[in-house]
């Protein structure tokens, strides 16, 4: 019992861009829907926020299927950002989330040019339940935008000028893994006036049929998500941490308390929680749960001392 | 939805590539016919997605075993469930091979089922090879409810396929087999049958070429169940969607996968 107690003494707050989250455990844009189905099987108001499916100025049905394939120890998709659209999300899902979401949300957004980012934003900005834009310069499954974006420092930096003139909420963007220098994109966005970066993204990755000899996902490749892919998310969340003075939202293959503190230690502020989710409908509720006495055990008080602390 | 840990009771080889699996849990969010749960295996990151064959709540067991188990427990937890799926991929194979006493995480009470009440006095079920399971709880269900002629089309591609053609007859219902080689009962496809007989109301289940020559042979209205590759069969990743003939989109796993012969963009 004593260890309870200290476990529940055990400081989970940090604060991200002005906003206290009550802990860092933030469900990624994807893989949460706009809360509703997740907000059947627990209270979600628990989590530190999350990031709400990927929006964009129209509606999209997204790629053919099957959108999805299966990895060792994680997973492809190529949904293609599949939404209803700004002006949907605005009047029905904000309006819907009311009634079971209660912080503020971070608002995934993407676009296809810098004016289709700016417009979204500007359709989102003055909406109060919103915490904070996530911009997507990263999605590997839409053809001639997203990623596009996203893995040329100049066109990141358009981007995040675009996007900040309009925005009333800070700004965070979100980075592809799929570069060569993650670093000098960050920094672009951080000289375009970006308050905060999250990443990574997923990785661009395929499988093969062997009865079919085809591609298993319609659209050939997509994006490789899963704790797979958490130590290269780590090794970018770190390299990234040591080059921009930004807050970072670390995410990639988080699926424990143990990996979202390992995150923090290599530079997040806060912690994305992505394609698990999807396997196990509750993890997210499971992490923030199990936080304090992974702190307790490693003798952390505070979340808010460990940001960095492997640097 | 609900989450449980169900126990592997027997799992056996009922036909070529064919087994059924019994486990023992709760299944209590199981509401209908035409729902389908989702496995977690060891060593597989995503969950597998299965149809419902047969399913009991801890008081309805009509075996000697359910008997002995609702004396000591009676309990939700001692529920039963039967699958029967193909052994076609790594994972299916993988569980294939798992045996009694093995436990196994399971998300039940996924998707929206079969809509009963739109049998009418005669309804036709349809099922393909591996669509075949999810309309022996529906048979099940609709003999239950008395007074109908239920018709049931079993479709094969030969022989060594075939499976619970006499569990069916044996719940009353008018079986009819159609085997593409002709091996046993009719020499042809499904539709064959179908184009014989009189019927309300279809319900059918099974490949997409299947599903696609019904709605050009069936007479009634009726229903599909559609499969799709799932991320997580529950409606968060989008990963299922289906165009829908009013243009609107579906998830399989969330809104289906049971679609309205009318809604669909064929």
């Amino acid at each position: 019992m004593v260890n309870e107690t200290k476990a529940a003494s055990r400081d989970t707050r940090v604060d991200l861009l002005g906003i206290e989250l009550e802990n860092p455990i933030i469900p990624a844009s994807g893989t949460f829907g706009y809360g509703k189905e997740f907000s059947e099987l627990y209270d979600i108001n628990i989590l530190g926020t999350f990031s709400f499916k990927g929006t964009t100025l129209e509606p999209r049905f997204g790629n053919p299927t099957p959108r999805i394939a299966e990895t060792p120890n994680g997973m492809i998709n190529a949904v293609g950002l599949q939404n209803p659209g700004v002006i949907a999300v605005r009047d029905k899902e904000l309006p819907d989330m009311k009634k079971f979401f209660h912080k503020p949300v971070m608002a995934n957004i993407s676009g296809f040019s810098v004016e289709d980012y700016a417009k979204t934003v500007e359709i989102l900005s003055g909406q109060d339940q919103i915490g904070w834009f996530e911009v997507n310069i990263s999605c590997p499954n839409v053809h001639g935008g997203g990623m596009a974006f996203g893995t040329d420092p100049q066109m990141a930096k358009k981007v995040t000028e675009a996007v900040k003139k309009v925005a009333d909420k800070p700004v965070i963007m979100k980075l592809s893994p799929n570069v060569t220098d993650i670093v000098a994109i960050a920094r672009a966005c951080e000289e375009g006036g970006a308050d905060g970066i999250s990443l990574t993204n997923t990785l661009l990755g395929m499988r093969i049929d062997l009865k079919t000899k085809k591609p298993v996902i319609a659209n050939k490749m997509g994006g490789f998500s899963g704790s797979a892919i958490f130590p290269v998310a780590l090794r970018m969340v770190y390299q990234v941490y040591e080059a921009v003075k930004i807050p970072i939202v670390g995410m990639g293959g988080v699926s424990s308390a143990k990996d979202a503190i390992e995150m923090m230690m290599a530079g997040a502020t806060a912690v994305g929680v992505g394609a698990a989710n999807l396997t196990d409908p509750w993890v997210s509720k499971k992490i923030v749960e199990e936080l304090p006495e992974v702190m307790e055990k490693y003798g952390i008080s505070s979340l808010k001392e460990i940001i960095g602390a492997a640097h | 939805m609900k989450e449980a840990i169900f126990e592997i009771r027997e799992n056996k080889k009922i036909a070529k590539n064919t087994y059924e699996m019994v486990l023992a849990g709760d299944t209590t969010a199981i509401e209908k016919p035409g729902q389908f749960v989702n496995l977690k295996l060891e060593g597989f990151f995503l969950r597998r997605p299965i149809s419902v064959c047969d399913y009991e709540t801890g008081s309805a067991h009509r075996d000697g075993r359910g008997a002995a188990e609702q004396a000591t427990a009676g309990s939700a937890a001692q529920g039963r469930l039967t699958l029967v799926y193909k052994a076609v991929g790594e994972g299916t194979e993988k569980m294939a091979a798992l045996g009694a006493g093995t436990q196994l995480s399971v998300l039940t009470g996924l998707g929206n089922g079969y809509a009963q009440e739109k049998a009418g006095d005669a309804p036709v079920l349809i099922g393909g090879g591996a669509g075949i399971p999810p309309m022996y709880a529906l048979c099940k269900a609709l003999m239950a409810s008395g007074g109908k002629k239920v018709q049931v089309i079993l479709g094969f591609n030969t022989k060594d396929e075939i499976f619970y053609q006499e569990k069916f007859e044996a719940l009353g219902a008018e079986v009819h087999v159609a085997t593409a080689d002709g091996s046993v009962g009719e020499k042809g496809f499904v539709t064959d049958v179908l184009a014989k007989l009189e019927y309300t109301y279809f319900y059918a289940c099974g490949p997409l070429p299947m599903l696609r020559a019904i709605e050009k042979t069936a007479k009634s209205d009726g229903e599909y169940s559609f499969e799709e590759r799932m991320g997580c069969g529950f409606g968060a990743c989008m990963g299922c969607s289906m165009k829908m003939a009013d243009g609107s989109y579906k998830r399989v796993c969330k809104e289906g996968p049971v679609f309205g012969r009318e809604e669909i963009a064929w």
